[in-house]
């Protein structure tokens, strides 16, 4: 840890130091087996559970522990500096919770927030079609009202947490005319019949987490599982993305920093031409360029999180800032990593390597960095314009 | 079921290293630790709780810094904690810690089903404190427990031996020390180690306890250490080399030619 005063609070704090010692304990030796077979973290995120760590989002009206976006990214920045495939599989449950919380009614929040505070149940979020993707308006499953149900028809895919979660939150088009605008958005619980889960899918990294496809045929949902009124789907989903997205951008500093101390210790100790290689200036010019990025992404990571935790109405536009940024200094940094281990860095027997392929998705998942430039160039389209009447 | 956990904080001994001029402890900044084998009693006697409820209560004599381990101690799920502590009790050996953390056991009003320690201490090893109790106190004892399971009227417990384990029935109230292979450490949980943080540890001293004057402290422990001292490190090595097969023979020949074998 570095010397950098952040304000965070005691409570927060705690959090950091129980997770890092978590990450030491428990991740790291098992963190090359799990990336190796795929093997999702099951027991991992129980242990996560009996610490009291999944409800850490959630308020504690319905059993969690109210640390707010700081509190919660600051575990996932713990978790991923020891694997993100860990750290994705535990912040998902907060992405398939997010809709509920923005958006669902006081009973939908009991019923279904409560489970996910103590870690009893896992949630997922499914928007991703094989035909909408960036284009997230474009989705084609559908939801159809016939009595006091909606029926389902769809396929979803690359849905982190698929198959593991008990509680969906699931994006479907309940009025087509409408466009967008007729999207919707419903609680769908695993074993629903006429929900089933397709392929797992493999990877390049984060070998760890489940991404699977969601199958919905002719699925019986009660009507009382969709979330605030119908078509307001899309909405609720870019909202969504609006308080998510510090998370993913949270895995980003957290890899960046496991990638920096990794390298760093490596310098120190590594000897050519008679010296440690970190007593050359060329290499140590990298090595601060890599921690001044990952002081910079914790820092825009962190005034997102204290923006949306401070009530501020519309984030889209830092949140989409953070989580860009910080994606692409992840891949940079442990690029860079790899590049300072030398030939070690390539090899599977240490860990640099799975750091490099693990970073990639960062500026992939939940809107890529391309979108992320679109939604901050369209805030800045509308944030001038105002400023010009 | 009640269950009392007696702990020692202790230095962390990987930390600690020794001044070969005065050949006493270098203590300074060296960080302090549960005893790691009290760990695993915690832990036997969180999952006799989680299986069968209860109550767990830790107890510690020490300084007043020794609070720090109790709180950790809550953390990882203990429901009370006790500290046992004044400037009298100071420089007790195994005798007098045992004499006076019994008065502090006697003083729990809850009748107690089950008193737990480590085997013994990383600092002192003299593994004594534990029996030492159960005899001042007066229940049986086994050491070296590895698995405790609750019976009707007590408990089954497996003991470590050197060829294996033997298996005990006994009835409660009893004590055990448990070795470390008992199981698996859990980590701390964040509502109770947020809690633990503002905790009120109630610390029992000379008036609560009220003992027998001459058996406690340093004047009332009959252990007097001669000299402290790093033995020296004597290396004969010899290393082998060749085929495996060749090397097998030679070592074998060597052994017993040292009548090892």
């Amino acid at each position: 840890m570095s010397e950098i005063n952040w304000g965070l609070t005691e409570e927060q704090i705690e959090v950091r130091d129980m997770l890092d010692e978590f990450g030491r304990e428990r991740i790291l030796p098992v963190r090359a087996e799990l990336d190796e077979k795929g093997i999702f973290p099951a027991d991992l995120l129980n242990e996560l559970a009996q610490m009291d760590m999944m409800g850490l989002y959630i308020d504690e009206a319905y059993g969690g522990m109210h640390m707010g976006h700081l509190g919660f990214s600051v575990a996932v920045e713990t978790l991923s500096k020891y694997c993100i495939g860990v750290s994705v599989s535990f912040a998902a449950n907060a992405l398939g919770a997010d809709p509920i919380i923005i958006g669902g009614s006081e009973e939908q929040k009991k019923k279904y927030l409560a489970p996910l505070a103590t870690g009893e149940k896992w949630a997922a979020f499914g928007l991703t079609e094989p035909n909408a993707g960036s284009d997230a308006g474009g989705i084609a499953t559908t939801a159809v009202k016939k009595g006091d149900k909606y029926i389902l028809n769809g396929t979803k895919q690359w849905i982190t947490n698929g198959g593991e979660a008990d509680t969906y939150t699931i994006l479907a088009v309940t009025n087509k005319a409408k466009g967008a605008r007729g999207v919707s958005c419903f609680i769908v619980e695993k074993g629903t019949p006429g929900f089933e889960f397709g392929k797992k899918e493999d990877k390049l990294g984060i070998r760890a987490s489940a991404t699977r496809e969601l199958i919905f045929q002719d699925c019986e949902v009660p009507a009382e599982n969709l979330i605030g009124r119908e078509g307001m789907g899309f909405l609720l989903a870019m909202k969504t993305f609006d308080i998510s997205r510090p998370g993913i951008a949270a895995q980003g500093v957290g890899l960046a920093q496991g990638a920096l101390d990794m390298a760093v210790d490596y310098a120190r100790v590594r000897h050519q031409f008679g010296k440690p290689i970190i007593a050359n200036q060329g290499l140590q010019w990298m090595l601060a360029d890599m921690a001044m990025k990952v002081e910079t992404a914790r820092a825009i990571t962190y005034a997102a999180c204290n923006t949306i935790d401070a009530g501020t109405k519309d984030v889209s536009k830092i949140s989409a800032m953070c989580k860009c940024y910080a994606g692409d200094v992840a891949m940079s940094v442990t690029t860079d990593a790899v590049q300072v281990l030398g030939g070690y860095g390539f090899m599977k027997e240490y860990p640099a390597e799975k750091m490099m392929r693990d970073a990639k998705i960062l500026q992939i998942y939940e809107g890529t960095n391309q979108i992320q430039r679109d939604v901050i160039g369209a805030a800045l389209i509308k944030e001038y314009a105002s400023k010009a009447k | 079921m009640n269950i009392v956990v007696c702990i020692k904080q202790v230095p962390d001994s990987d930390k600690v290293t020794i001044d070969r001029e005065t050949n006493r402890l270098n203590r300074a900044g060296v960080p302090s630790i549960i005893n790691p084998f009290d760990e695993n009693a915690l832990e036997m006697a969180l999952q006799l709780k989680d299986k069968h409820g209860g109550k767990v209560t830790v107890v510690s004599m020490g300084p007043p810094q020794a609070e720090e381990a109790l709180r950790t101690a809550l953390s990882l799920g203990a429901d009370e904690a006790i500290l046992v502590s004044d400037r009298k009790f100071g420089g007790a050996d195994t005798w007098a810690t045992s004499y006076t953390l019994t008065l502090a056991l006697k003083k729990i009003k809850e009748p107690i089903d089950l008193i737990l320690f480590g085997k013994q201490a990383i600092d002192g090893d003299t593994a004594q404190v534990g029996p030492g109790v159960a005899h001042f106190y007066g229940v049986p004892m086994i050491t070296y427990a590895k698995e405790c399971e609750v019976t009707e009227n007590g408990f089954r417990v497996k003991q470590v031996t050197d060829r294996g384990y033997n298996l005990w029935e006994i009835e409660k109230p009893a004590a055990l020390t448990v070795v470390k292979e008992a199981n698996e450490l859990r980590m701390p949980n964040l509502r109770k180690k947020l809690a633990a943080k503002k905790a009120e540890i109630p610390c029992w001293g000379f008036d609560d306890l009220n003992p027998d004057e001459e058996k406690i402290g340093l004047s009332g422990s009959p252990t007097k250490v001669n000299k402290v001292f790093a033995p020296p490190i004597k290396l004969n090595k010899e290393i082998l080399s060749g085929e495996p097969a060749d090397m097998v023979k030679e070592l074998i020949f060597k052994l017993r030619e040292k009548k090892v074998l």
